[in-house]
């Protein structure tokens, strides 16, 4: 049933800084006549002011003062293109490390990453991360642009050791497939027209992977259907129905369903969409439903059919750590967990990811854009899936309780590569 | 009773249902949400999304128009008929009352009001207690907007840092602030143009008549035609001429552009769009052409 979102995907460029990313998604918009008129000349002449030559491609996403000054991508920018077979939502990342937090805000609703790197250097740490968070985070198709093969002489050597060491990452990251693409984004060269320099290569362009990738991966789950209770609506008449988005799977009318935490048992007797009453309803869609059984359900309790999620105040998780304190065990935070909030504790903190080797080192604190393994101990209990299972019960965010900020992201569970 | 095959949605179906989801998670979070209510085609929208996302019952918080006093007539009858079909609570944020109180300078009878709706914005949330404001920005509007956060924090002074936005990821949308803090909400983030209008026409949005093609007398300013009008005078050398147009943004009549356009439904209007060699803002919109960052500028001081 992802037939739900085949035509819309939503794909992340990841990638170390200066690698080429909003230059490639520049070039994308500007080949695929994405961008209008005024815009184009405004781009034109933002680089001209800069002195950075006639078009700056990277002006077209980088649309921050501070990014166009110094040349960087500071922070997400969310493009929108279509094509005949496909609409898609882009993000475009930042390279440094410095903002890992926002590449991985842009990457966690991806379906596919487009991972861009310069060909003349091969794979480098911070593009190792960036794939490391992008496997944590769910994605399992990547899209690689060789890029800068312009400067490589188109060769073929360059763009084998790119595959070769692709191959290696991909394993051990357990993407499910992995395409090698050599371009020049700078020249256009196999983004959106075929080059003609590397008459070795024969497989697609950047477009066309794009179009070709799998669209609504995370629309299915082996696990249930879920719907967390975001609002009790009160029908005319004096009826409830509980509001949220649908996410595993499909609800339908006459569904046995149970409410969590409490355990209450019920079946489904309607499901109101945004355009009527409906006899089912897929992942994705915001709904209310109404159940033969009055209960107290609020706000932060989940209707789910089996296999059903687990009830849990105790848990193992993989965090990516935000904030510039470190986190240490004992620290008292806030957890917001799909609409439930509830205080948390750390328990134990027993190691940190290295995104090079992927071995875990014991360690007692996190710091900035570390990756944890850690124990969690929740006041209210959540209902939770592994991350792996369901992106929306498996996942989390922790926030500062003094300032508010979110200093952390996490996911129940561990990848199968740690 | 069997499981049927699930019906088939189309990305419509999806931008609307996460429209639904943003604008119940920030009601359950925040204490006191407004929607702003421009009257426009975004706004139209958002409207639209916050009723269905609540109903049957009444839209539990009120709408605010910030107000600049050069409004189009069209505009506000359209505003007036929508509070009282919906039986919504309206605010109004005066930029007019802002001159006049001396809290922001006087640009003239005529002058360009749009970077004034930043005080009387910020003034109106300040005196509601509003802590979370629901606007219509979409992301494929401006290079700054595509930078910035579904839920948009604020701090006691209304500003934006786009160097320090939180984390977003997944759709934990995170609304916690502290008193004096507020958030702006974007729940049309992900939508473009068309598909406001495919929306509209699947959804039979009513919109003000100026959005629709019509004959009125406009003159040529800046290269944008401006409707001639109570706000709108020509000055020594500018020729009123008649012209079929229409909008395709409504903002402050003194600085909104009209389109020569002979659409005069929705059909037309798309068909229109679909081939258009020029942006929304760029068409239309005088207060985004002062420099490569006004709007950036403008969202730092406050603004939407």
């Amino acid at each position: 049933m992802s037939e739900s979102t085949t035509d819309l995907l939503r794909f992340a460029t990841i990638g170390s800084v200066d690698d080429g990313k909003s230059t490639l998604i520049g070039r994308l918009l500007v080949d695929t006549r994405q961008l209008f008129d005024d815009q184009l000349e405004a781009v034109a002449h933002a680089s001209a002011k800069r002195g950075v030559g006639d078009l700056d491609l990277s002006f077209v996403t980088d649309g921050l003062r501070a990014e166009r000054e110094q040349g960087i991508t500071i922070d997400v920018a969310y493009r929108y293109a279509a094509t005949p077979t496909r609409k898609f939502v882009i993000a475009d990342c930042p390279g440094h490390v410095q903002y890992t937090r926002n590449m991985a805000t842009g990457a966690s609703t991806a379906d596919v990453a487009l991972v861009v790197l310069d060909a003349t250097t091969g794979l480098k740490e911070q593009t190792r991360r960036h794939l490391c968070i992008a496997a944590l985070l769910g994605v399992r198709y990547v899209i690689v642009a060789a890029n800068k093969m312009d400067l490589a002489q188109w060769s073929q050597s360059t763009y084998n050791a790119v595959v070769s060491q692709m191959n290696d990452v991909g394993t051990r990251l357990g993407f499910s497939d992995t395409v090698v693409i050599p371009v020049s984004a700078l020249r256009g060269d196999n983004v959106v027209e075929r080059g003609f320099e590397a008459s070795w290569y024969s497989g697609p362009t950047v477009l066309q992977a794009l179009e070709e990738a799998p669209a609504g991966l995370w629309a299915n789950s082996e696990a249930g259907a879920r719907l967390p209770i975001q609002w009790v609506l009160r029908q005319h008449g004096g009826g409830r129905t509980y509001a949220g988005m649908v996410t595993g799977s499909h609800f339908s009318v006459g569904d046995a369903v149970t409410l969590l935490p409490s355990g209450v048992t019920a079946t489904i007797t309607g499901i109101n969409g945004p355009r009527g009453s409906m006899t089912s309803a897929v992942p994705g869609l915001s709904v209310d439903l109404d159940i033969d059984q009055d209960t107290d359900a609020g706000r932060g309790d989940l209707l789910a059919t089996a296999p059903l999620p687990t009830v849990t105040d105790e848990f193992e998780a993989t965090l990516c750590w935000f904030s510039d304190r470190p986190l240490t065990p004992n620290s008292r935070l806030r957890l917001k967990h799909t609409t439930r909030s509830t205080p948390v504790r750390v328990n134990t903190i027993s190691g940190t990811l290295d995104v090079e080797t992927l071995t875990v080192t014991p360690t007692d604190q996190l710091v900035t854009n570390d990756i944890g393994l850690v124990s969690l101990l929740t006041a209210d209990p959540i209902v939770v899936d592994d991350y792996r299972a369901n992106r929306v019960t498996g996942s989390f965010i922790l926030i500062d309780e003094v300032t508010n900020a979110t200093v952390a992201a996490g996911m129940i569970g561990h990848a199968s590569f740690i | 009773m069997t499981t049927s095959a699930p019906s088939l949605v189309d990305h419509l179906d999806i931008l609307e249902a996460h429209a639904i989801f943003i604008i119940r998670e920030v009601v359950a979070e925040c204490e006191r949400p407004v929607l702003l209510f421009s009257g426009g085609k975004d706004s139209a929208v958002l409207l639209h999304l916050a009723v269905k996302a609540f109903a049957p019952q009444k839209l539990p918080f009120p709408v605010m128009h910030v107000d600049t006093g050069h409004n189009f007539p069209e505009v506000i009858a359209y505003r007036d008929e929508r509070v009282a079909t919906l039986g919504l609570r309206l605010e109004v944020a005066s930029v007019q009352e802002a001159i006049d109180k001396g809290r922001v300078p006087d640009p003239g009878p005529l002058g360009m009001r749009n970077r004034l709706q930043t005080v009387a914005l910020l003034d109106g949330i300040a005196r509601h207690k509003f802590d979370a404001a629901f606007g219509g920005a979409r992301r494929d509007e401006d290079k700054a907007r595509a930078k910035e956060r579904v839920l948009s924090f604020r701090d006691k002074f209304g500003q934006w840092d786009p160097k320090a936005q939180r984390p977003e990821l997944w759709q934990l949308y995170q609304g916690r602030v502290n008193a004096g803090e507020n958030l702006r909400a974007f729940p049309l983030s992900d939508w473009t143009e068309l598909d406001i209008w495919n929306y509209i026409k699947r959804e039979n949005v009513p919109l003000p008549t100026i959005y629709f093609a019509h004959e009125r007398p406009v003159i040529k300013r800046d290269g944008m035609w401006l409707a001639v009008g109570e706000f709108v005078h020509p000055e020594p050398g500018e020729v009123v001429e008649r012209h079929l147009v229409r909008f395709r943004t409504v903002g402050d009549a003194t600085c909104t552009g009209a389109v020569r356009s002979a659409a005069e439904n929705i059909d037309a209007i798309i068909n229109e769009i679909s081939v258009t060699n020029v942006s929304e803002r760029g068409a239309t919109r005088a207060d985004d052409r002062f420099s490569e960052t006004a709007m950036e500028d403008r969202k730092r001081e406050g603004y939407f």
